[in-house]
């Protein structure tokens, strides 16, 4: 299926993307960020859909905006942040990471449109080749095949990754072992 | 307006990381310090994605252990942050000392 309005679909979902990163930050309230945190995921999600992924993006709702943001909130819960809220939120050096922070943007910026206007820059050539036309219906399937075939290592390392991070935060959060 | 390609994207993921990056080096608060190293994996993910639109589903495939490692530090960051707040009563990053000599 051919797709519809993509520059107004992207303009309005890396614009809510980017909201919500600020407001992540700026926020006194701990519950405050982690909402704004799911809004960022979500539109991020929809990017991933404008980008031809829809297995990443069921995952990133399922997982992050489901999963990883209901542990946040139940610990925002565990943990009293009335105190924490009351006080000063910006540590005393915030003005050298903030300045740190918008050099590194800047040259990020700065080196992908520089080099994305030069011909023979490696980064130049390597974002225009082609773009590959995915099928619509069988991106799960072809992801699954990859991910048992190729990556069939790497994915046993990540599934004892995950047991390993179990025990540690079940070992870390109990009172007395 | 230009047509949106693969630069475009790739701004995007380079402005959610810079936000992440700032979030992490001038917030005291731990949980918050947690969600932008969120931001920041998630800023990867994007970059991830919009590179596998022309190298094949490599960067997809990628980006879900991407996934999985932000939910392994999660719930080890979270479950650690438990531990210290029981210890000393605070979530602030700078009261972290008991190391320090």
């Amino acid at each position: 299926m051919q797709p519809v309005a993509t520059t107004f679909f992207f303009y309005m979902l890396s614009g809510l993307a980017v909201l919500g990163g600020v407001l992540v930050i700026t926020r006194r309230n701990a519950v405050h960020s982690a909402l704004a945190l799911i809004l960022t995921l979500l539109s991020v999600a929809g990017l991933y859909l404008m980008l031809y992924a829809p297995f990443v993006a069921g995952v990133q709702i399922i997982l992050y905006a489901g999963g990883i943001m209901v542990l946040f909130l139940f610990v925002i819960m565990l943990v009293n942040l009335d105190r924490a809220q009351k006080e000063e939120q910006y540590n005393k050096i915030w003005i050298l990471g903030l300045l740190g922070a918008l050099g590194l943007g800047a040259l990020f910026i700065g080196v992908f449109i520089k080099s994305a206007q030069s011909k023979t820059d490696v980064f130049a050539v390597l974002m225009r080749r082609p773009l590959i036309a995915f099928e619509d219906s069988s991106n799960t399937q072809a992801v699954g095949q990859m991910l048992y075939q190729n990556y069939l290592f790497a994915f046993e390392i990540a599934s004892l990754l995950l047991l390993v991070a179990i025990i540690g935060a079940v070992v870390m959060a109990k009172k007395r072992i | 307006m230009a047509e949106i390609g693969i630069l475009h994207y790739l701004i995007v993921a380079a402005l959610l990381f810079v936000l992440g990056v700032i979030g992490v080096l001038t917030r005291r608060n731990v949980v918050v310090v947690l969600m932008s190293i969120e931001l920041i994996l998630n800023a990867v993910n994007l970059n991830l994605v919009a590179f596998s639109r022309m190298w094949g589903l490599h960067g997809q495939v990628f980006s879900i252990f991407v996934i999985t490692d932000a939910a392994a530090e999660a719930a080890v960051g979270l479950g650690i942050l438990i531990a210290f707040f029981r210890n000393k009563e605070t979530v602030n990053v700078d009261e972290v000392d008991l190391m320090k000599w």
